[in-house]
């Protein structure tokens, strides 16, 4: 019962952090000096159609209605139209996101297969020379930045070594061959049959997953070389050992077993981190996801377009995280 | 074990906190008492050589039935914990694995040692809790170290290192987490198990009438050193005079004080 209530108490929360988020972004979108009549009609426009633009926007109109009208939309899921694009913004947020969701998958794939072993061997081997090499490579994911990182990788691995593709999510040879379905390109194209296709687009998607990976696995092997740390000094793992234990049993089974669920919580921030921070290696890497979407519509002033873009990251990161809190509940029998 | 002596570092070097300990133990009941930091556990637990990894331990000789415990490999002395050493520790609430079940960490512990299917551990993991005199064994098995009462994790602990059968038992203080009236209870049953299957006991305590009362002869630690080994029934007649002042100390309902007496130390005793 007691758990029950806690859990009904982190869903609750959620419709209030994510109404403070649409109000902070639809402030900051109207106070910003850039005009949006002007963004749409541009700058020579006679002043006539400037305020009748200015009408049909309701931009007119004082500040708390416009939001009003804004929640109002919202909640019966329109987000408006892009000016960019003149799409609605769903329609965009629904071509762009897939392709986001894609590149972040891969990397905190990568991030976790080679960032949970490192940080478990080097508590392991917490002092040795390994533990010191382990940490000056995650602090190099922490502390270089994406964008540094991922120039350096083109330049070297496609301008150099052309051993990787350049920029972008497919060859222009496959440049609409693919039929969309999901919107995940890799998946499409195996779901069409064109292997060569998805060999193409996993060519593609190499550099940016490294990328993005090596920033997560930063995070994700301090926090767990943190956890082993301690779960190795703790007494049952004196007791694991004196019943004749392998090692490995010892590390894996009783340590890390011990570990894994306080890690769901890193990992579900870290990938949300992910969904929402690739907006610079998306620029770098021109990958068509909801980062780039963002950029491009931050710079182009269309802000309905942002607001939407914006509010799917948050959404993202409530969900996420609420998730996280699920399973931290389920999995560990201390609070279950 | 001759001569045993362990040291720690710390930010002034390496310092030694047991100076040269020497004991033997058949299948007897040894009891080791001590105040906290006279280097009872450590001692006990460089036999089975579970001294954190910085720690320098050296002995003249340390053996267990003739293998040369300093010397052998991890995987000798796997051999030798569990199977044919048990260790006990204070306290169940942190010996125990929290998101493991009570069933599955002495399964655990039977299927290291002896080859069976999991069925078979799960089944004899029950047998095991029941002869720790667990009720309802097949409930307590499923349950969670945090679910259970300090006694009953005390015996869960105790069925966990009998599984393999062991020859020696090293009971680390295995009563001073629980209740006076459980405690009872957790030595009866040690006491029990002890003589029913003639192993060797090695019990660590600094309750030195318990000891005393329990064990055959009795080891009393100061400082890292021994400094008196009694038959059990000899406690009275003890000579040093740090044991002699604990005794002093016991508060007795026939023969009562205002004020119980307090230990004066001689750094003396401390060479």
């Amino acid at each position: 019962m007691r758990r029950l209530r806690a859990l009904a108490a982190s869903v609750a929360s959620v419709p209030v952090t994510l109404f403070g988020l649409v109000l902070i972004t639809f402030v900051i979108g109207r106070v910003v000096p850039i005009d949006p009549v002007v963004a749409i009609v541009g700058d020579h426009a006679p002043p006539q159609v400037i305020a009748r633009v200015r009408l049909e926007l309701g931009l007119d109109r004082p500040l708390p209605v416009q939001f009003v009208i804004y929640v109002n939309r919202l909640l019966h899921g329109d987000l408006g139209r892009s000016v960019m694009t003149s799409h609605r913004v769903t329609t965009d947020i629904a071509h762009y996101f897939p392709a986001t969701i894609e590149l972040a998958t891969a990397a905190i794939l990568i991030a976790l297969a080679v960032g949970i072993p490192l940080g478990v061997f080097a508590a392991a081997k917490g002092g040795s020379r390994f533990d010191h090499f382990v940490r000056v490579i995650s602090v190099g994911g922490q502390s270089v930045p994406v964008f540094v990182l991922g120039m350096i990788f083109l330049l070297v691995f496609y301008v150099k070594l052309g051993i990787a593709p350049g920029t972008g999510q497919q060859d222009v040879l496959f440049e609409g061959m693919v039929p969309r379905v999901t919107g995940m390109h890799i998946i499409d194209a195996a779901l069409s049959g064109q292997w060569d296709a998805v060999q193409d687009g996993l060519a593609h998607l190499a550099l940016p997953a490294l990328v993005l990976g090596y920033f997560s696995l930063g995070y994700i092997t301090r926090m767990t070389r943190a956890y082993m740390l301690d779960a190795l000094h703790s007494e049952h793992i004196i007791t694991a050992r004196s019943k004749g234990l392998s090692a490995a049993r010892v590390l894996w089974v009783h340590a890390f077993g011990n570990v894994a669920v306080g890690l769901v919580t890193v990992i579900a921030l870290a990938y949300a981190n992910l969904l929402s921070g690739a907006v610079l290696t998306e620029t770098v890497f021109s990958w068509p996801g909801l980062g780039m979407y963002l950029t491009v519509s931050l710079l182009n002033a269309d802000m309905n377009a942002v607001l939407g873009a914006t509010l799917v990251v948050g959404v993202v990161y409530v969900g996420l995280n609420l998730l996280a809190d699920v399973a931290y509940r389920l999995l560990d029998p201390r609070v279950r | 074990m001759r001569d045993l002596r362990v040291a720690f570092p710390t930010t002034r070097g390496m310092t030694e906190v047991v100076h040269g300990i020497s004991l033997s133990v058949g299948a007897e009941k040894l009891g080791i008492v001590g105040e906290s930091g006279s280097g009872k556990s450590v001692t006990a637990r460089s036999i089975l050589k579970l001294l954190p990894p910085s720690a320098r331990i050296s002995a003249e000789e340390l053996r267990f039935d003739g293998i040369d415990v300093l010397r052998a490999s991890e995987r000798e002395m796997r051999a030798i914990r569990g199977k044919r050493a048990g260790l006990i520790l204070q306290d169940p609430k942190f010996a125990l694995n929290p998101v493991m079940t009570a069933g599955a960490q002495v399964a655990e512990a039977w299927r290291t040692h002896r080859r069976g299917t999991r069925k078979e551990a799960a089944a004899a993991a029950v047998e095991l809790l029941a002869q720790v005199q667990i009720r309802d064994p097949g409930r307590v098995a499923g349950l969670y170290p945090h679910e259970l009462s300090g006694g009953m994790g005390q015996r869960v602990m105790i069925a966990m290192m009998l599984a393999p059968d062991p020859e020696l038992l090293i009971a680390d203080e295995p009563t001073s987490a629980l209740d006076a009236t459980v405690q009872a209870e957790i030595l009866r049953l040690i006491e029990d198990l002890v003589s029913r299957r003639g192993m060797g006991l090695i019990l660590i305590s600094h309750d030195l009438p318990l000891v005393s009362h329990f064990c055959d002869r009795v080891l009393v630690m100061y400082a890292g050193r021994v400094v008196e080994e009694l038959r059990a029934n000899e406690l009275s007649d003890a000579k040093h005079p740090y044991t002699r002042g604990l005794l002093n100390c016991l508060p007795s309902l026939l023969h009562r004080k205002q004020r119980l007496s307090v230990l004066a130390r001689d750094p003396a005793w401390e060479r």
